[in-house]
């Protein structure tokens, strides 16, 4: 069996498989920019009807969203360096680092819900206004997306830590797929939370 | 005996029908494209003659006000979204890669994934006539009147399900076309010796790309305010509708384009073939479909200017939109261009090509005059802007879409559709048409208002709304001699051969149909027009035959991930998360597989036929 996997990761690799695999990886996460960008604008129009509940400069809370960007800032380092330990075929430094960017998601995730539990208490609800609606749909949707990374991770661990040509190249597409979704937090901690608080 | 016998037969069709719901090759992929899209296109247009029946006559109580919503809805929806592009993908699938002298499409997987996504769309929206109710809010669904308060029944469910479903899968084949041509292309292809077909083909991916995502966007607005009580079109609650319609228009724009770029390509195709000349200015002509595309992002509002969006925004509107003719007024020259000095073959082919142009001019130049805003305050849901969008969308598309069933039929089934019933099949269709759509634009500038499902006697109405009928009950006629002529020559048609036209690209250089593996030996390209100068050229350097041509092998996992989002709309729209968590388990069991399988492929040694 594994030297059947061997040879059809030789052959995907001559057929130049791998590279459109990463080319539309490219070209999805440009149409994920463009789903973003919607969600966004729309957050955009619609922020400034709260309806007497508390608008962004009173509700978010810059210390502990920023401890939140920081967590992912650094599961992207720590992705980089699962990447790298593939080039060097450091199989355990593989795991470990993997393993490491998705407990960093997962922290994300939490401080995200704990962000949520609070908007909530204080009178934001998905319901009442559209700044709500339009909040958490954005928020979201992103931290959906971090849940499917962390899916993917894991899947990862367990199915691909084997160093195959196949393997090098599912991990790249993961770690492609795990910068995009760090980037566009960078740009709703930008956009939502610090112009929100300024303004 | 018999029932043995009765058995091995049930195996057989059994056999084959595994084979069908299995293969990843694109051009059964394309051939399923094709037989569904033709299926639903001859449902759409059940509706539309339902809806021209209703309008035969002043005070018509055929349908009721509210059967004839759905009608015009479901008719939109089903044309638009399950119809034309999937009849437009379905070529594109057919013959793209062997346009291009590649063995398959990037993503093979992924392309019958698109293809079970649209299907699973389609049936969604379409089982609604039977589940409470088909959607009634128009093929644009406009916000309040598709939210909970305003239409509480699940019509407006099906549709959101529906076409986010098939929107998604459409969103994969734009990427993997994308990746498709920009990385698959045999040697010499260089971008600029690729046919027209083929730039359409890339130019109109990047379209949905780009054109989908908000679409998304939006059906997930509208699904979270009708699901989950959000409030992004709820007024009340400081929502706002013209949300909507922005990013509607966003995708919606665009995709006029992705139903007419393609249309442009085939017609490229078809009139340099059969004016046996090199398709003139075709640098022009490349530049032209990338300047369309590039405008068509910014032009959306000219379907909003009864909005109110002020002076300035529409204007620029006005301008944007109004600069789209000068690229298409360059292709139509260059196809004239092409034509004159030819020896011109009147094919069945040809002379819906050249039907096309006066046709689609018509359509043009009427959308010149809705892109002006005064005058749009005028036409705005009038029946004129009715004739217009089916001068496009039948003039143009539909007329090339013909073009291409002819053109192509013969590669894609190996056999020739009757030229005589093909003539048959021109002239009530042209005529059917015209007669059906003309009329439309007086009795639009009349004071007519789409969408409504009568009219009074005495308006002076009457004897073109007649008229119309009368003219859907000819394009009709035609329509259905398109179906016997399909039924004929796939039983008695006369076999075909490889190049029946005298072809000029290269799907024409292998059998018909195509062998699983498209190519014994890859071709190498000199130039544009590969496969005539091929012919012409006295240079015989070939390729030596592949003896071990790898190919993906199939798998029913796409078929299962397009059930599973199908069984958790089904879940969403009444209203259970079991039902819901079950069918998304499904998909997601789906793309885990997908990321994880390892396929081993299976090799094809290419039989002599094939080599030749």
């Amino acid at each position: 069996m594994s030297d059947a996997r061997e040879a059809a990761g030789a052959l995907a690799f001559a057929d130049g498989a791998h590279e459109r695999a990463r080319f539309g990886m490219w070209i999805f996460l440009s149409a994920e920019c463009a789903f973003f960008a919607c969600l966004i604008g729309a957050y955009l129009a619609l922020h400034g009807r709260t309806l007497g509940v508390p608008g962004p400069g009173a509700l978010f809370d810059i210390p502990v969203t920023l401890a939140a960007t920081l967590v992912l800032l650094v599961s992207s380092l720590t992705m980089v360096l699962a990447v790298d330990a593939i080039e060097r075929e450091a199989v355990d430094a593989l795991k470990g680092w993997l393993a490491t960017t998705a407990a960093l998601g997962v922290t994300f995730l939490g401080f995200e819900a704990y962000d949520f539990a609070d908007y909530w208490a204080r009178g934001v609800t998905l319901q009442g206004t559209v700044f709500g609606s339009s909040v958490y749909t954005l928020l979201g949707f992103h931290g959906l997306h971090v849940a499917f990374g962390i899916f993917w991770i894991l899947s990862l661990l367990r199915a691909c830590a084997a160093l195959t040509a196949e393997g090098a190249v599912k991990t790249y597409l993961a770690s492609l797929y795990w910068h995009f979704v760090d980037v566009v937090w960078i740009v709703i901690f930008s956009v939502v939370y610090l112009v929100g608080k300024a303004t | 005996m018999a029932m043995a016998l009765g058995r091995a037969a049930t195996a057989a069709v059994r056999l084959r029908a595994w084979s069908w719901l299995t293969t990843v090759d694109h051009k059964r992929i394309g051939i399923l494209y094709l037989v569904t899209s033709a299926f639903l296109f001859l449902v759409g247009g059940f509706e539309a003659f339902l809806i021209r029946l209703q309008l035969i006559r002043p005070d018509n109580h055929l349908v009721s006000s509210a059967m004839y919503s759905q009608l015009f809805t479901m008719h939109g929806t089903t044309m638009i979204f399950l119809a034309v592009m999937p009849i437009l993908v379905g070529f594109m699938n057919a013959v793209m890669p062997l346009m291009i002298g590649a063995r398959d499409v990037a993503f093979p997987r992924l392309n019958a994934l698109s293809y079970w996504m649209y299907l699973a769309g389609a049936l969604l929206l379409n089982s609604s006539w039977f589940l409470g109710g088909a959607p009634n809010a128009g093929w644009f669904n406009y916000a309040p009147i598709s939210t909970g308060a305003y239409n509480p029944g699940p019509g407006i469910d099906f549709y959101d399900l529906g076409v986010q479903i098939a929107g998604i899968g459409t969103l994969m084949t734009g990427i993997n076309f994308l990746v498709t041509i920009l990385a698959m292309r045999t040697e010499g292809m260089s971008l600029m010796r690729m046919p027209l077909f083929v730039w359409t083909t890339l130019i109109t991916s990047l379209l949905i790309i780009f054109a989908f995502p908000p679409l998304t966007a939006n059906l997930f607005f509208l699904m979270f305010d009708r699901l989950a009580g959000t409030a992004f079109f709820n007024v009340p609650h400081g929502g706002d509708v013209v949300l909507w319609e922005q990013l509607f228009w966003t995708f919606g724009h665009p995709e006029v384009y992705i139903l007419v770029l393609p249309a442009f390509g085939i017609i490229s195709e078809v009139v340099a073939t059969f004016s046996r000349k090199p398709l003139f200015g075709y640098a022009s002509m490349v530049w032209a479909v990338e300047v369309i595309a590039f405008l068509s992002f910014i032009v959306w509002s000219h379907h909003m200017f009864p909005v109110g969006l002020g002076p300035t925004v529409n204007t620029m509107f006005v301008l944007t939109s109004m600069a789209i003719a000068v690229p298409t007024g360059i292709k139509i020259f260059n196809w004239i261009a092409t034509m004159w000095g030819g020896r011109i073959q009147l094919t069945t082919a040809m002379l819906f090509a050249m039907s096309f142009i006066p046709t689609f001019v018509v359509g043009g130049t009427s959308g010149v005059m809705t892109a002006l805003a005064p005058a749009d305050m005028q036409f705005h849901d009038s029946y004129f802007v009715v004739a217009h969008l089916h001068y496009v969308l039948i003039g143009g598309t539909l007329m090339a879409v013909f073009a291409a069933a002819y053109y192509w039929f013969p590669k894609i089934t190996g056999r020739l559709m009757s030229e005589r019933l093909g003539r048959w099949n021109f002239w009530l269709v042209t005529v059917g048409f015209n007669v059906a759509f003309l009329p439309q634009h007086f009795i639009g500038l009349w004071g007519m208002p789409r969408r409504v499902y009568t009219y009074g006697p005495g308006l002076g109405l009457s004897f073109w709304n007649a008229l119309s009928t009368v003219g859907v009950f000819i394009l009709t006629l035609g329509i259905l001699v398109m179906v016997m002529n399909v039924v004929h020559a796939l039983r008695r048609g006369e076999a075909a051969g490889p190049d029946p036209w005298d072809g000029r690209t290269l799907e024409w250089s292998t059998a018909s149909p195509a062998p699983p593996y498209n190519f014994a030996r890859l071709p190498r390209v000199r130039g544009r027009d590969a496969f005539w100068e091929q012919k012409r050229s006295t240079e015989r350097e070939l390729w030596p035959v592949d003896r071990h041509i790898h190919l993906p092998s199939p798998t029913p996992v796409p078929a299962l991930m397009a059930l599973g989002l199908l069984v958790a709309a089904y879940g969403a729209i009444f209203r259970s998360i079991p039902v819901v968590a079950a069918g998304l388990g499904l998909t997601v069991y789906g793309i885990h597989r997908s990321m994880f399988d390892v396929d081993p492929g299976v090799i094809v040694t290419p039989t002599e036929e094939g080599a030749a």
